[in-house]
């Protein structure tokens, strides 16, 4: 659904008259237009497209097509928009004797319509379709016998439908669909229609509106080739690096099952030509495994043109992404549970299409399939091979990855960070981030609240807990530092833990820093950090190395605190 | 609500949808003295006092309104 009001596109509109249009639309109807060609125009407006737009006079169909000399004609439209409402299709309905002929009759005249145009002028045609309104006449019965008006109506869209695979120009708008989803009582108002003669309500403009965008953007060739997924929580429940391949929800039971639709439908879109990539914050073997191994997982790798993980910010393999396929960004849509990867890529990357995902998993579905996002004006045979084409692209090129902004970004999100000692408060937090956290996690101590508890009370370690805030909002606690005094020289990190959420934003710098000036607010000057592996911490196996410890053997590392410059971080 | 909360309120409709924050409306506002306001305006102007209201005007309050003081009476009544 849009999130523009009919007020918003008037204003648009308005703004848009004195602008140089991209292109003309005609629209005629045998209602009341104004309004509807009011909210076009905005719409198109607030996408920055132009359209020069005449809406014709009241109920004048007839005379714009038949007359070789009329307004349509002279004007020679790119597009031409025919919205005949169903109340006056009820009036002839009931005014014709032949009822059982009716759909055929009026299917014929609307294809007239469609071949006259076509003989006149180089154009493409959006012919909405009938909403199916029932008179209630037949009751339910309606169905069951071709002299109901409900009957015909239904049968009059199938024929268009049918029509419209044999007209390449004519385009339908499913009319039907939208007041479906608003619900009737919100698409029209009687008192309207007899007030005005205006058969859709202020209130659903807006969304037939974009209904005719969504339909001239894919002729004029903008349209979606290629959707990014994340995984985590987003192709599936849980954190497969946390939870593992037998903790992960998908499949038939509770919530795995929303996870389990959405992939259905992502596979029906690239069987219709839509490219799956993958770009997800894991270890590549980690990320691949429930691809490879877990029964219920809809989508398999094969499925997907290319499948980055890595630990590298989201911005960066996006462009990576769009390189290789060689596509738009525009034509990119990127799917993820978090808001701060999408925060991240609509600041970097704005011409990517970043649906807000509602936090509800079981939302998900509906809310994309509200966006409408993949409006297609063709379908062929190819469309169907594209992903085994696109894969074998991949094999021959190896693009350059563009990391330019990201540090831009990380200074725009101003973030602020907390440290405190181990407090009652944060003690079971803490204690539940020692037991779940797998990846980001040196030497995997789990501890229980008391254990916690002991520590803080204990002098000889030294104990810290960080807390990450941004523009967009609150992390919470996101990691835990745990360190003994060894003796009065040597300070021990024997624990360190972070949450996977806030990898690569400067916490791991702001960390370490701290470290090092904890260090000196006692007077130690050596510094040892351990990293003991597990089979999946691997991420972290290097991280003392990379920032500034020697090695001392295969696991082990030390800093002198005298020989350390701090790193750079953007958090505060 | 007051008869001059609603007015209030109706103004700052009126405004949004004449896009002009100059108007000032009275009881014996008729839609010859906003320049914009014909018949299609109207239409707009009912369906968002309707919103703004959460209410339901008749097809007679629609058609019969003489000017914004019977408005007013018919809001005075929701």
């Amino acid at each position: 659904m849009t999130e523009y009001s009919f007020l918003k596109l008037k204003k648009e509109h308005k703004k848009a008259l004195a602008a140089q249009p991209d292109f003309k639309m005609f629209l005629m109807g045998d209602c009341a237009t104004q309004h509807l060609a009011t909210s076009i125009s905005g719409y198109f407006a607030t996408n920055n497209v132009i359209v020069d737009l005449t809406d014709a006079d009241y109920d004048l169909i007839d005379a714009q097509i038949l007359d070789d000399n009329s307004e349509l004609y002279s004007k020679a439209p790119d597009f031409v928009v025919i919205f005949m409402c169903t109340e006056k299709l009820e009036d002839a309905f009931l005014r014709c004797s032949d009822k059982q002929s009716f759909a055929e009759n009026m299917y014929e005249k609307i294809i007239g319509y469609w071949n006259r145009i076509n003989s006149n002028i180089k154009t493409n045609i959006i012919q909405f379709l009938f909403t199916e309104n029932d008179n209630k006449v037949f009751g339910n019965y309606a169905l069951k016998t071709s002299e109901s008006f409900l009957f015909q109506v239904k049968k009059l869209n199938y024929l268009l439908s049918l029509g419209c695979q044999k007209t390449k120009n004519a385009f339908l708008l499913d009319l039907n669909s939208i007041q479906a989803s608003f619900g009737q009582n919100h698409f029209k108002d009687d008192k309207l229609y007899y007030a005005a003669k205006m058969p859709i309500t202020t209130e659903a403009l807006p969304e037939v509106a974009k209904n005719v965008f969504d339909i001239v953007s894919a002729v004029k060739g903008k349209f979606k080739k290629c959707i990014i997924c994340d995984l985590d929580n987003t192709l599936w429940g849980g954190v497969i690096g946390d939870d593992g391949l037998n903790g992960i929800q998908i499949g038939e039971l509770g919530v795995g099952h929303a996870f389990e639709d959405l992939q259905k439908w992502l596979k029906s879109l690239k069987e219709r030509g839509i490219i799956l990539c993958v770009c997800s914050k894991n270890n590549e073997n980690i990320a691949k495994e429930p691809f490879e191994k877990h029964p219920e997982m809809i989508l398999k790798l094969d499925d997907f043109s290319i499948f980055v993980a890595n630990w590298e910010d989201k911005a960066s393999n996006i462009q990576y992404i769009q390189q290789t396929l060689n596509i738009g960004m525009d034509s990119i849509v990127f799917l993820d549970d978090n808001p701060f990867e999408r925060n991240l890529v609509r600041n970097i990357i704005p011409q990517v299409t970043v649906p807000e995902l509602p936090e509800d998993p079981s939302l998900y579905l509906g809310y994309l399939k509200s966006l409408n996002l993949f409006e297609t004006a063709s379908f062929s045979e190819s469309d169907k091979s594209r992903t085994e084409q696109y894969q074998s692209e991949m094999k021959r090129i190896n693009s350059e990855k563009n990391f330019g902004s990201y540090d831009d970004y990380l200074i725009s999100l101003e973030m602020v960070a907390e440290v405190h000692p181990f407090d009652e408060f944060q003690t079971p937090r803490i204690a539940q981030l020692t037991q779940r956290s797998n990846q980001f996690n040196l030497r995997t101590v789990r501890c229980t609240e008391k254990d916690i508890a002991d520590y803080a009370a204990n002098p000889q370690y030294i104990t810290r807990y960080f807390m990450l805030r941004d523009k967009f909002g609150d992390h919470g606690l996101i990691s835990v530092l745990l360190m003994k005094k060894e003796n009065e020289h040597t300070l021990f990190i024997e624990n360190w833990l972070m949450s996977c959420r806030v990898l690569k934003r400067g916490m791991e710098e702001y960390i370490i820093n701290t470290i090092v000036s904890i260090a000196k607010e006692h007077g130690i000057d050596l510094i040892i950090g351990e990293y003991i592996p597990t089979p999946k911490n691997a991420m972290v196996a290097d991280i003392y190395a990379k920032h500034g410890f020697k090695r001392i053997d295969n696991n082990r590392f030390m800093l002198s605190v005298d020989d350390y410059s701090p790193e750079k971080t953007y958090i505060k | 609500m007051t008869r001059n909360e609603i007015l209030e309120k109706v103004t700052g409709i009126f405004r949004d949808v004449f896009d002009d924050d100059s108007i000032v409306i009275t009881d014996e506002t008729v839609a010859a003295d906003i320049e914009d306001w014909d018949s299609l305006t109207h239409i707009t102007l009912i369906s968002e006092i309707e919103d703004g209201f959460n209410c339901k005007f008749s097809m007679k309050d629609v058609l019969g309104m003489k000017n914004v003081g019977e408005m007013l009476d018919i809001l005075e009544k929701v």
